[in-house]
């Protein structure tokens, strides 16, 4: 099949960006997306011309690496999937691909498709953890959980940090990312202890970030590849106002 | 002014359900207009007066004020931030993902202030500011002065266009003001979101029916001559 590229070209964070037009060839429809822009490189360097910088890892859909709009979705048109499980096969011969990156203020461009979303690991650091002591693994039954509660806990800590929340977010809010982290943790009786001084912290540093406010869109949960639930974003809410009334 | 993005969201949805209470007891005083003339125009007029006479009345009314004023101001200070939050893109497609009306609450809101500054004009000012005509008891007549603006058909499309507005607003604002308070459960997410389609909805419609209501009473005739010439 046949493809027409239009892919953001930017040579670094402060130099002007542009769209350039790559036309591809005999490519098949098993193809991955990335696979694709691998051939792209591939004759790009043949050429002798600088290749497109993107960021993958994994390539099965669990790093949260990869990640890129694609004709103004965030992963492209099929929903609950990273941008390295999306296959040629979505689209037909001839489409022409608009590939932008991720964009939000939080977000700056370091070059063409890659962003810098440290603003993410910033926020984890200010409170996604437990303070204890580490050492070997606990005795798993030590502290009883119920299997709902893990279970809601688990889907909490399914985000990858891939970042489309923010890029599909109309407020470039990362209110679904932070409450993730915040919800996981909430649920279970080790993250318990520091819900309250977590979610002030981790929310304080949210805001330093320059992301933007919540509105409930609810446009995050629909392009989260991982399907995680705007129902942490209640839970973030609730431990914020709790933390509000009670004192961190 | 508030600094941070869930304080400033907490304001918000706390304002905006206190005036969605206060919807509901409006909406009721306004059932009064279903009456026939003769007992609408004493009831409703006495209900005004007693309503403005009322020190705890006032008090609530000076809270719904500073709610509108700082809802509407954080509304604006919240949409300037969020646009230089977001990203633009030379493709977009993101509105697949999300009703339309959650992503114009500003707009729709916007409508909702013009309309309330002209409600304003047309019944509060009027009411507490001039020496408007009195009723056969000797009070106020509130009642007149909505029964002749009602029977204006622009006034009437100008309240339903705007009432629709409203809908639009509510049905987005109820369910994501429950969901900044954190108060939710798993179970009864859904029942709080047909609570708040349903409270809208009725909101919406029970305002907008009553100047409609108003308007084909007082043309009755002239509506059912033009009915029979079809």
């Amino acid at each position: 099949m046949k493809l027409r590229l239009k892919i953001w070209r930017q040579d670094s964070a402060t130099a002007q960006g542009m769209f350039k037009t790559y036309t591809l060839d005999n490519l098949e429809k098993g193809m991955s997306f990335l696979e694709m822009l691998d051939v792209l490189n591939q004759q790009l360097v043949t050429k002798g011309e600088r290749p497109v910088v993107f960021d993958h890892d994994c390539r099965e859909g669990i790093c949260g690496t990869c990640g890129m709009m694609i004709n103004g979705r965030a992963h492209g048109p099929i929903g609950g999937i990273t941008t390295c499980q999306l296959h040629l096969r979505s689209f037909n011969d001839g489409d022409e691909l608009t590939i932008e990156p991720f964009r939000a203020k939080a977000f700056p461009v370091i070059k063409d498709l890659k962003i810098d979303r440290s603003a993410f690991d910033r926020i984890i650091a200010s409170g996604g953890y437990i303070s204890a002591s580490t050492g070997s693994a606990p005795e798993a039954n030590s502290i009883l959980i119920p299997h709902d509660v893990a279970e809601s806990a688990f889907d909490s800590a399914a985000c990858i940090g891939c970042g489309a929340c923010v890029a599909t977010c109309k407020n470039g809010s990362a209110a679904l990312f932070t409450s993730a982290k915040i919800s996981h943790l909430a649920k279970l009786p080790q993250g318990r202890a520091e819900a309250r001084a977590r979610v002030v912290k981790m929310v304080e540093q949210m805001d330093k970030e320059g992301f933007g406010h919540c509105t409930n869109t609810e446009a995050c949960e629909a392009e989260c590849p991982m399907g995680v639930s705007v129902l942490n974003i209640a839970q973030m809410n609730w431990e914020y106002n709790k933390a509000l009334l009670l004192g961190a | 002014m508030l600094k941070l993005t869930l304080l400033r969201k907490l304001l918000m949805a706390l304002t905006g359900l206190f005036l969605c209470l206060f919807l509901v007891i409006h909406l009721l005083g306004n059932l009064q207009l279903f009456l026939p003339k003769e007992i609408a125009q004493e009831q409703f007029n006495a209900y005004s007066q007693a309503l403005s006479g009322n020190l705890f009345i006032k008090v609530v009314a000076i809270g719904l004020y500073l709610s509108i004023l700082a809802h509407a101001i954080y509304a604006v200070v919240i949409t300037i931030h969020n646009r230089k939050s977001s990203g633009k893109y030379a493709i977009d497609e993101r509105k697949v993902a999300s009703p339309w009306y959650s992503r114009s609450m500003g707009l729709l809101g916007t409508v909702i202030f013009v309309f309330i500054v002209i409600h304003f004009q047309n019944f509060w000012y009027y009411y507490k500011f001039t020496d408007m005509p009195l009723d056969a008891w000797g009070r106020k007549d509130l009642y007149s002065a909505v029964v002749n603006l009602f029977g204006n058909v622009w006034y009437v499309m100008l309240y339903v266009v705007s009432m629709v507005a409203m809908g639009y607003h509510l049905l987005h604002g109820v369910a994501s003001a429950v969901r900044t308070l954190g108060v939710y459960h798993q179970k009864y997410v859904r029942v709080v979101n047909v609570a708040g389609v349903a409270y809208s909805v009725i909101i919406s419609v029970g305002f907008a029916i009553i100047p409609i209501y108003v308007y084909v009473v007082q043309h009755q005739e002239r509506l059912l001559s033009l009915l029979q010439l079809k």
